[in-house]
């Protein structure tokens, strides 16, 4: 069992003034596959070192299959880990390389030879075996830290950005790879990174971080559709989430966009006559352009094709949204469009505090 | 392929074109002069003295050098200081960078205390232990102060504590130049392999051996010729603290040039020092190399 307990651990670097990590909590089950997502700059890597042991929290606690590890050093946790910056060591071959921790813990020399080709096949370094690091591209010597990091039996396994480096289709490829691996082997993973597409795909659950917080925790669909504040709609998804200023009406029941008047989902009851942030993502809003009912009028700024889909950016009511068209959708810039903002997708958000609006 | 390139304008131009001195030769031509008048000049000028007597070639210097009753006993002297003092300052240097890296408080402080011996002249820092080791020396004083029988460290027959004596002293004078390029080595080594060792489950002596040596080893490189040409010279500290007691081969030099008045063997006997220091750095060079690039190369 190595399920993780993260409680309040709190991290602010020698000479630094803001929090790296602030009053972070997190629980992570056996087995379950977590990504760390946020910009950069948000604490992940602070917060999966103190997890490692690389660096130690000012306040809060670490335990690991409830034990507490928090001041327990590195190489006692039985974890294994991806560097963000690989950390191949350039003195020795990519064999050595990959099985380096397996010697360390002195396994016989069958498993480990074993355990590396069947690592260097997975990530495809089979002809690399017996080149230094520095006779490798960036996107190799990152796969063997990857490959270094799964021959590991650790407890808990913390990656590191660790496709980064790849190329769009070995990144696309890997990405399923390593979703098929990490499940064979049943590892307690955490993952880090920033690119929101693999934070989603990879993940049995997203922790979106910002400035040192968790912004919002859940499964990457929950994270998607029903973002908890305006950042992680901002951050997640391509385009991001649309955010137009509303008003709600006296009696609560009609949304005031400028002019237009949309029907108010019942969640904004009680809310009545409050400013509201709408959000909605681009998929989310049909157009045409005939009118029909309850149909918000736009003029189209930018003709965007992007192959599945067209990607259109239009002014609403002297706002500017990205809304996403079928590809057999004909406009120019400078036409006339109707909207129609399917109610069940529509989020609402605290114009002031930018956090979800909740039922009262 | 070459057959669509045009050839003509190559060839018509290098017959043209005036012979250069390519600039790398410029480059090193000052440093050139400046090595031949200065270390070639006096090499050839040794060669000679140590060879040639009034009618030619003659091995006359070299025999009287090695049938000299002090001679073998200064090389016995100088191989056994450097085979004992090279490792333990290794170890020492090597710890106290260690030490170091930890970002210990006042780290800075440690480390310029540490490389004292450094600015001191070896002369002066021979008389210092001169001053501790003699017969009413500091250490003799904190004996008797004890009530321990003092000894007589520096007399010429107890050779043991005299060679330990020329080693202390040498060992405390010359480790912080180790040190100082072993920490300077240590700085250059990213934090991430240790870290990554670390994380891997390798305790503190696996990753001394397998990640932080192996990536100091340019370092340790030039500090260990550094050091054992250096250890051949050894003099001063010796001279101060045994006279002719504990001869090295570098006192010798002094001696036949000095005292005995006889330049010709004086140089015979730096000779030995030049062709020793050649040899052991060849012998460094080689048995330090990287054996995971010589593949590459
Ligand atoms: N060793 C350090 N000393 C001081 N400040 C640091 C140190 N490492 C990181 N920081 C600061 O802590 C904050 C969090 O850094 P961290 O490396 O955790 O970001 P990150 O989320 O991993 O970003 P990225 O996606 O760019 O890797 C940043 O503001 C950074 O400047
Ligand atoms: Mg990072």
């Amino acid at each position: 069992m190595a399920d993780i307990t993260i409680s309040h651990l709190v991290k602010t670097y020698p000479g630094g003034t803001e929090r790296a990590t602030d009053d972070v909590s997190l629980d992570i089950k056996d087995g379950d596959f977590t990504v760390l997502l946020g910009p950069s700059g948000c604490g992940k890597t602070t917060l999966l070192r103190m997890l490692a042991g690389l660096e130690l929290p000012d306040g809060g606690s670490v335990a690991v299959g409830g034990r507490d590890v928090t001041y327990l050093p590195p190489n006692k946790r039985n974890m294994s880990m991806v560097f963000q910056s690989y950390a191949v060591f350039p003195h020795r071959k990519v064999r050595y390389n990959i099985g380096f921790g397996l010697a360390m813990a002195k396994k016989p020399k069958e498993e480990i030879d074993r355990k590396v080709e069947w690592a260097a096949d997975l990530l495809q370094l089979g002809p690399y075996l017996d080149r230094l690091p520095a006779q490798l591209s960036g996107g190799q010597r990152q796969r063997v830290a990857v490959a270094r990091a799964i021959v590991m039996d650790a407890d808990v396994l913390l990656m590191d950005e660790p496709l980064s480096n790849l190329d769009a289709l070995l990144r696309l490829n890997f990405r399923s790879e390593l979703k098929k691996i990490v499940k064979d082997l049943g590892t307690t993973t955490v993952y880090v990174t920033h690119d929101q597409s693999e934070a989603l795909s990879l993940g049995d659950r997203v922790a979106v971080m910002r400035k040192g917080r968790i912004a919002q925790l859940g499964d990457p669909l929950d994270v998607y559709d029903a973002p908890a504040d305006r950042f992680v709609g901002g951050f997640i998804g391509s385009p991001p989430m649309n955010f137009i200023n509303a008003a709600v009406s006296g009696d609560g029941d009609v949304l005031l966009v400028g002019d237009q008047r949309l029907r108010a989902p019942s969640l904004l009851r009680s809310f009545s006559s409050a400013d509201v942030v709408l959000g909605v993502r681009a998929e989310n809003v049909a157009v045409d352009t005939q009118r029909s009912s309850g149909d918000v009028p736009g003029t189209v700024l930018v003709v965007e094709p992007m192959g599945s889909s067209i990607l259109l950016t239009v002014e609403v009511e002297g706002q500017t949204i990205k809304v996403q068209a079928p590809p057999t959708f004909r406009t120019t810039p400078d036409s006339r469009i109707w909207l129609t903002f399917s109610p069940n997708s529509m989020r609402f958000y605290d114009s002031e505090t930018a956090m979800a609006l909740v039922a009262r | 392929m070459t057959v669509d390139l045009p050839p003509a304008p190559a060839q018509l131009d290098t017959p043209a074109r005036p012979r250069r001195i390519p600039p790398a030769v410029l480059l090193i031509a000052p440093s050139i002069v400046f090595m031949a008048l200065l270390l070639g000049w006096p090499v050839i000028q040794g060669v000679l003295q140590a060879f040639r007597s009034d009618d030619g070639f003659t091995l006359e210097f070299v025999t009287r050098m090695v049938q000299d009753p002090y001679f073998w006993p200064a090389v016995r002297n100088t191989l056994l200081l450097i085979a004992v003092m090279i490792p333990l300052q290794f170890a020492f240097a090597i710890t106290m960078a260690l030490l170091l890296r930890s970002n210990p408080r006042l780290d800075k402080v440690h480390f310029f205390v540490w490389a004292i011996p450094l600015a001191l002249s070896d002369l002066a820092a021979g008389l210092v232990w001169l001053s501790i080791f003699n017969d009413r020396g500091y250490l003799n004083s904190v004996l008797a102060s004890l009530g321990i029988d003092t000894i007589p460290w520096l007399a010429y027959d107890n050779p043991t504590t005299l060679f330990l004596c020329v080693l202390v002293a040498e060992v405390w004078r010359s480790t912080s130049l180790v040190l100082v390029i072993v920490v300077s080595g240590l700085q250059g080594i990213p934090k991430d392999y240790d870290e990554a060792a670390q994380v891997f489950g390798a305790g503190f002596w696996q990753r001394l051996r397998h990640v932080t040596l192996p990536l100091l080893k340019p370092s340790l490189q030039v500090a260990l010729i550094l050091r054992t040409i250096l250890a051949f010279q050894t003099f001063a500290v010796a001279q101060a603290l045994t006279g002719q007691n504990f001869p090295l081969v570098v006192g010798e030099t002094y001696r036949w040039y000095t005292g005995l008045q006889n330049p010709n063997v004086a140089a015979a006997l730096a000779l030995v020092i030049l062709v020793a220091s050649m040899l052991i750095s060849i012998f460094y060079l080689r048995a330090l190399r990287d054996k995971g690039q010589e593949g590459t190369r």
